[in-house]
């Protein structure tokens, strides 16, 4: 038995024969370690792969594309009739059908997911938040489709009720509903921001004989600022991308108007038409969709980034 | 009108205190009388199911500085902040007994009474500055575009009025739009005791305000004090002693929710009733 | 305060609050308006498509006759793209999750991959839908199939996947860590045995939500060419002889739920909307249910769990 009381103690059980097991156990523990941590890399990868993907995916296909219609004609001519016997690749109707919608979604989704944040935040007591937060969530998990049929058999009725020379098919309804399906996104990120901001700055308000209106316009909401101008960009971005409510409602004709009583056809919508069909791979139509999807990135890419600018900008030091 | 002045001798004597007498004769000079211009009536304070504050007795008097002094936990930001029903804002909170306001010798605590009401009669100084997220001028206007102020001439010269009377204007006059925000520490703060002077206040209440600054700002905050009791009635809550010491008129010394003494700042420091008073005064505890 | 002040100031502060009860009413009607487009949604579906909810309506083929066109394919199809997506999404997210959150240094690559995350949470469905048909349908050669439709619905909601699992490891405090570090466990022994477990129920709330964020998706599967009309069952997984499972059934053409509404509510005719309203009420049946596990799992994890 060695004398265990050196400062160089070794543990009685050690031969050789158990260090080289020791150290091949711990080898192969260390090279086991490192392959797990290349696993977890790889998939953390992937979403690296997917951007990627969907660049050289829109890009390759949009090449091809502009390889037979030019760029200047893609952007200012004002038809878009690609099946037609002599087709005509202006984006514009398109581009317009998205931004008319986009912007009734917005008028609509932005002041009442704003009230709804300011009033859970400021005015609701938690029980009231306690069933509204849940109820809210359920509302955004709607499938869109099934807000689309929403909006085509409830929504447009009752509108043409009220202007009795409205389409069946319209981008009001569609923007209407569109709007409604994105106030739960609005409002959530909106309250978040304002929770966050500190009860001290809020009392400075109250202290001074300030309602609770008062307190949450004029302290509240500019000290949230940046995260209630975040829950705007993720709106804008989500009304740009919706497909299927305006597939249903708003018609499937492209039209050059930004009049929201008429029918007309999103860039999404406009590639759904294209998918239903049947294009064989390669074609000019084909590549269109692509096209079609690279501008409407382009335009969601925009938006992240000034929503990234933005948060940068009025970034709040609490 | 009913002035009533509450003397050393006046004091309720609590069971057990001792008097206690320094060698030293000290001659304490007696401060001039002022009418009371509130009160704590058998005041008691609870959180929920904890008894924060017991029967709490005090006077304060009109354009002087009472200073509340004791240990963390003691009651005195609790105190304070009843006084302009801050506590409203909190579920869970109970008030019972009066707090006076005179000389219309109102209960701020009645729940008939509009605790936005007595906000706009009752300002308060928070102990980390808390500057709207609004440009200085705009600061300083807030309490009174609260009440109805529209005129830009008349709202121009408050804010000049308020923010000298701050010590802060020649620092600011030239940026009065530039955000709050950009001020130092200490600018802050002042910004926060102008915006409560625009609007006259009856009483001012300083919850700890120099606690997160810097010594130089201390020192021009504890100036300010000084300078302000000729128009406004102040009610200071320090943990620093030696601030309250420097700065009040009054002192009222607490411990475990309970007032144990009040008194003259000079007596009550250089010739303490209780030896609990004194214990904490020569920092036998902190 | 004299008393013709105090009056002034009782008027103004009345009049401040008008507004306070003005917002507040505002408020109530913004979220009256989602309560009633809940309800006039879900109420219109249940009393349009009452006639068709029978089992058979569960049981048959769509149909060119409305009153016997049912979603048999169509659920089938849900159920197996289904499949596909969380064995997909499930392991890679998690995997991803806990990489960001337990292993990644703070360098560049790792700024990359998380502003990447970040990204594909705001990419449009359609978009995904245009990756998968150049990338999956046509260059991977995998066709117009459920193993594309399922690989797709993984990518989109791999995001949510990723950040659900982050903030249930985030949750877990340092010191559960530093225990098991203590007595020489290694960061994966760690990870396998007390970091993935612990923040299994908030992970699976993260699945659950996307999982019926997946369901109800219709634009990406319509792009990688999901039939509108089919009449047919995909090959089952599991057959009757050795090797007992089959995987020809990730090549089958297919359809899904949602599309099968939208095929239904883009006919004129009334019987077909009757269809579609089934179909539909159906459909926010399975979301909300789904969505509400996962509100009450969350709703429970925050009562229970005291570190």
């Amino acid at each position: 038995m060695s004398d265990s009381f050196t400062a160089t103690a070794q543990p009685h059980s050690l031969t050789p024969h158990t260090v080289s097991e020791r150290l091949a156990k711990k080898a192969f523990r260390n090279l086991k370690e490192r392959t797990i941590e290349t696993i977890l890399l790889a998939a953390a990868f992937v979403s690296v792969v997917a951007t990627l993907g969907i660049v050289w995916v829109l890009v390759s296909e949009s090449v091809h594309f502009f390889a037979n219609i030019p760029v200047h004609d893609f952007f200012t001519d004002t038809m878009w009739t690609p099946l037609f016997s002599e087709p005509r690749y202006g984006i514009l109707p398109l581009l317009l059908g998205t931004v008319t919608t986009s912007l009734v979604a917005l008028a609509v989704a932005i002041p009442l997911g704003t009230t709804i944040a300011i009033y859970l935040s400021e005015f609701a007591n938690p029980s009231i938040r306690e069933v509204v937060k849940p109820f809210l969530e359920l509302l955004g998990g709607i499938p869109t489709i099934v807000y689309g049929y929403f909006a085509l058999t409830v929504v447009t009725p009752l509108l043409q009720a009220l202007i009795p020379s409205l389409p069946g098919f319209n981008m009001l309804s569609a923007g209407i509903v569109m709007g409604i399906a994105i106030i739960p996104y609005v409002s959530s990120l909106a309250e978040d921001a304002m929770r966050a901001v500190p009860m001290n700055m809020r009392e400075g308000s109250y202290a001074m004989g300030g309602t609770r209106f008062q307190t949450a316009i004029n302290v509240v909401v500019p000290a949230a600022l940046s995260g209630v101008l975040s829950a705007y960009i993720l709106g804008i971005s989500r009304a740009v991308g919706e497909t299927m409510i305006v597939a249903v409602a708003a018609g499937m004709q492209p039209n050059f108007t930004m009049n929201p009583m008429e029918p007309a056809q999103t860039i999404s919508a406009y590639i759904v038409q294209v998918a239903l069909g049947d294009l064989p791979h390669g074609s000019i139509g084909y590549q269109s969709i692509f096209a079609a999807g690279l501008t409407l990135m382009l335009m969601t890419l925009a938006f992240n980034i000034l929503g990234h600018l933005i948060r940068r900008r009025y970034r709040e030091a609490y | 009108m009913v002035s009533t002045t509450m003397r050393v001798e006046d004091q309720p004597d609590l069971p057990g205190a001792a008097r206690h007498t320094f060698p030293h004769d000290l001659d304490v000079a007696a401060l001039e009388p002022s009418p009371v211009k509130a009160a704590a009536v058998d005041f008691s304070f609870y959180y929920g199911s904890f008894h924060a504050l017991k029967r709490v007795n005090l006077p304060i008097q009109e354009k002087r500085v009472t200073a509340l002094i004791g240990p963390s936990g003691c009651g005195k930001s609790t105190l304070l902040r009843s006084f302009n029903r801050m506590h409203d804002l909190y579920s869970g909170n109970r008030y019972e007994g009066d707090i006076r306001l005179y000389p219309d010798n109102t209960n701020i605590l009645d729940p008939r009474v509009d605790p936005i009401e007595v906000r706009m009669r009752i300002g308060m100084v928070f102990q980390k500055p808390n500057p709207f997220p609004k440009s200085i001028y705009e600061n300083v206007a807030y309490g009174l575009r609260l009440r109805g102020e529209r005129n830009r001439s008349t709202l121009d010269e408050r804010v000049e009025e308020a923010l000298k009377g701050a010590a802060l204007w020649d620092e600011v006059k030239d940026r009065l739009q530039a955000q709050a925000t950009a001020l130092s520490g200490g600018q802050q703060q002042r910004l926060c005791i102008a915006r409560c002077l625009a609007t006259d206040p009856e009483i001012l209440l300083f919850d700890e305000p120099t606690s997160a600054l810097d010594p130089i700002a201390t020192g021009s905050i504890e100036e300010l004090i000084h300078q302000l009791r000729a128009r406004v009635t102040i009610l200071i809550v320090t943990h620093n002693m030696q601030q309250a010491a420097r700065v009040s008129d009054y002192t009222a010394y607490m411990y475990l929710g309970e007032l144990i003494e009040y008194g003259q700042t000079n007596q009550v420091f250089l010739r303490p009733q209780k030896q609990a008073t004194e214990d904490y005064i020569t920092g036998r505890f902190g | 305060m004299q008393q013709p002040q105090l009056v002034a100031i009782r008027t103004i502060i009345k009049s401040n609050k008008r507004w306070d009860l003005l917002f507040g009413v505002a408020g109530f009607v913004a979220l009256m308006i989602g309560v009633l487009t809940f309800a006039a949604l879900f109420a219109q579906m249940a009393y349009n498509g009452w006639e068709r909810l029978t089992p058979e309506f569960f049981t048959n083929f769509p149909s060119r006759r409305a009153p016997q066109a049912g979603i048999l394919s169509a659920w089938v199809g849900s159920l197996l793209v289904m499949l596909v997506t969380a064995l997909a999404a499930v392991p890679l997210g998690v995997a991803a999750g806990t990489y960001l959150e337990e292993y990644a240094p703070k360098n560049l690559i790792t700024d990359i991959i998380e502003i990447n995350v970040t990204n594909l949470a705001g990419v449009p469905s359609i978009v995904y839908g245009l990756l998968a048909l150049g990338i999956f349908v046509y260059a991977f050669g995998l066709g117009q199939s459920i193993l594309s439709a399922g690989l797709t619905l993984a990518l989109l909601i791999l995001p949510i996947v990723i950040v659900a699992t982050r903030e249930s490891i985030r949750a877990i405090p340092q010191h559960i860590r530093e225990g098991a570090y203590g007595l020489g466990a290694t960061r994966w022994q760690v990870t396998r045995d007390h970091i993935v477990p612990y923040s299994m129920p908030g992970i699976m709330t993260g699945v659950i939500i996307g999982m019926s964020r997946a369901i109800g998706e219709t634009a990406p599967i319509i792009t990688i060419g999901a039939l509108t009309f089919i009449a047919f069952l995909p090959p089952s997984p599991v057959t009757p002889e050795f090797p007992w499972i089959s995987f020809e059934w990730l090549k089958s053409g297919f359809t899904v739920m949602p599309i099968q509404m939208f095929n239904w509510t883009s006919r004129p005719e009334e019987a077909f909307q009757q269809n579609a309203a089934a179909a539909g009420f159906i459909l926010v049946l399975m979301t909300v249910a789904m969505n509400a596990i996962a509100i009450w799992i969350r709703y429970r994890l925050r009562k229970n769990i005291k570190w």
